[in-house]
Order: structure tokens, then C-alpha cells, then sequence
């Protein structure tokens, strides 16, 4: 066992420790934070991997962009600060037993494959400079790259129509929005008993009945 | 360097992310779960192009492309997580379920 599997076995331990409390912590505000670690323990095997520019755009993009989004969206939806009870849903034994069976496959038939895969670390430092995947990049995948830009042009633009209210298909119907419900309202009987055969202005009501729910 | 620490590292993560994604409530919580998922498909793309030392480094450059992939994702998932915040005032999973059928209509096709 050489020293860059000790060093790449702790850093797994952290990562899928972290990886554990993003799931299954009662607060929002901290998953975001262990998010934060697991990310950070992953980009540092990528550097033991000498994957060095890997590692330093997970640190940029992961860490510094997608986890303050996120911690963005947590802010905007109003969640709650402090420790909420109601974060599991209520297949938790089932989500644990798919996600136990999931890992049981994966590690047996990758100890079985990959038992006595060995391969020189030291001959590969040097294959994740940036020069390197920058040359790949640009040489070999500038075609992928390319379709990519337009594939963030085009997130880009759905996410500012997503998000702007003035504009979309909707303005045929102008629906005034009930101004500020309470959240936990349980559902409205109305909501489950609809009738059969319910013309398309029995549904529009009861739509809006269950809107609020 | 031994290659099962890594892959088994990555496994692990992954059944991590698949538990998360299942069994939270909160859509921004099952975000992140996708996240974890897609970090440990990340770490077996860099660890199996380091193994095969591959002459136009695809692992890696897959792996950028995949972590630009996660930032678009992230964003408009969180774009929608907002526009179903802002019209129904709740991010809740299990309580959004407006397509589903009714139980004995289901039944009866």
C-alpha cells in the first residue's frame, strides 16, 4: 500500500463522510456546507490522481459557483435556518435499501474486475497540467466544446425565462396569486373529490383549490 | 497505485447520492444528491484516464465537460425550484403532486 492510496483512502473516507451528512442532516443551511467539504476532499484526489487543473475547476466551479447557488435557492425558497424535522420523506427504508443494494452491486463487481488493477502514479504526473488539457481540449474536442457554449447559452436563457414572470404564455390568463398562505395548510377535501366527468371550468376551480395546497 | 480505492471511493459516493435523492423531501436537497452522484462519476472518469494514460485525455476533458454540465443543471433546477416556490409556496417533493392519476381511475384503465 504506497503512500498515494493512504492519502487518496482519507480522502474518500471524508468525502463519503461529508457525503452522508449532505444526506441526511436536519439542517439545510449545514448540507450545503458538508456539500462544501465533499467537494473539496474529492478535488484533493483529484490532485493525488495528478489531475491538477480537474481539481482546480472543481474548486472554481463546484465550491465557488454551484454550492453558493445553491445556498442561493435555500435562501430564496425561505427555508428554514434552524433544524427542521420534516426534511426524510416517508420511503426512507426504501431509498436505503435501493441505495445499500446499488452499493453492494457496484463494489462487488468492481473488487471482482479491478482486483489486482495496479498502475504507475508517478509516470502520469504531468498528464493533468493545464497546458496538456488545454491543448485536448482545443485540438481534439473543440467540436464537443463548441456544442457545449451553446448548451450554457441555452441553459442560460431558460433559466432567465423560467425565472421572469412578465413573459411567457401565461398572460392570457392573469390568476391572481393568494397573497401569502400559510405553508403547512393540509390539503382541502375539495382537492381529492373531483368528479369524473368535470368540464374544463370544474377543474380550473379546483386546480386553484389545490394551488394553495 | 492500486485502482479499486478510487472506484470503490466512487461507488460508494454514488449509492450516497442515490439514497439522497430518494429519501429527501426538500428539491434543493435532492439537487445537491445529484451533485454528490455526479462527483463520483467524475472521479472514475479521471481515475480510469489516469490508468490507461489516455493520449487525448478524455477522462478529464469529459470530466470538465461534465462539471459544466452539473453548473447548467444546477441552474435551471434551481430556476424551476423557484418558479414552483413562487406559485405554490412550497418546495416539497411529496407534496406536489398534481399530475398524478387517482388511485381508482388508474386502476380501472
Amino acid at each position: 500500500m504506497s503512500t498515494a492510496d493512504i492519502v487518496i483512502l482519507a480522502l474518500g473516507v471524508v468525502a463519503i463522510g461529508s457525503g452522508v451528512m449532505v444526506v441526511s442532516t436536519r439542517q439545510l443551511v449545514h448540507a450545503a456546507l458538508w456539500l462544501v467539504v465533499s467537494f473539496g476532499a474529492l478535488a484533493a484526489s483529484y490532485v493525488v490522481l495528478a489531475a491538477e487543473f480537474v481539481a482546480w475547476v472543481q474548486v472554481l466551479i463546484y465550491v465557488g459557483a454551484v454550492v453558493v447557488l445553491l445556498l442561493f435557492g435555500i435562501m430564496l425558497t425561505r427555508a428554514p435556518i434552524g433544524r427542521s424535522e420534516d426534511l426524510d420523506s416517508g420511503n426512507r427504508i426504501v431509498a436505503i435499501i435501493t441505495a445499500a443494494a446499488t452499493a453492494v452491486v457496484l463494489v462487488t463487481t468492481l473488487v471482482r474486475g479491478f482486483r489486482d488493477a495496479y498502475f504507475p502514479l508517478k509516470a502520469r504526473v504531468g498528464n493533468g497540467s493545464s497546458s496538456v488539457i488545454g491543448a485536448g481540449i482545443f485540438r481534439t474536442w473543440v467540436l464537443p466544446f463548441e456544442a457545449l457554449s451553446v448548451l450554457l447559452l441555452a441553459a442560460l436563457i431558460g433559466a432567465i425565462v423560467l425565472s421572469r414572470s412578465d413573459i411567457g404564455p401565461e398572460q392570457a390568463e392573469p390568476e391572481p396569486t393568494p397573497p401569502a398562505r400559510p405553508r403547512s395548510r393540509p390539503p382541502g377535501p375539495l382537492a381529492r373529490r373531483k368528479p369524473r366527468g368535470a368540464d374544463d371550468e370544474d377543474t380550473i376551480v379546483i386546480s386553484r383549490i389545490d394551488e394553495g395546497a | 497505485m492500486h485502482l479499486v480505492y478510487p472506484v470503490v471511493i466512487a461507488a460508494v459516493l454514488f449509492s450516497v447520492g442515490v439514497y439522497g435523492v430518494l429519501a429527501r423531501r426538500n428539491a434543493i436537497l435532492v439537487l445537491m444528491s445529484v451533485e454528490l452522484m455526479l462527483n463520483a462519476v467524475n472521479l472514475n472518469l479521471v481515475v480510469f484516464d489516469m490508468r490507461w494514460a489516455d493520449r487525448l485525455h478524455g477522462g478529464q476533458v469529459l470530466t470538465l465537460f461534465v462539471i459544466v454540465l452539473a453548473a447548467a443543471e444546477v441552474g435551471l433546477g434551481l430556476a424551476l425550484v423557484l418558479l414552483i416556490y413562487r406559485n405554490r409556496q412550497t418546495v416539497d417533493v411529496d407534496r406536489l403532486r398534481t399530475l398524478h392519476e387517482d388511485r381508482e381511475e388508474g386502476a380501472r384503465q
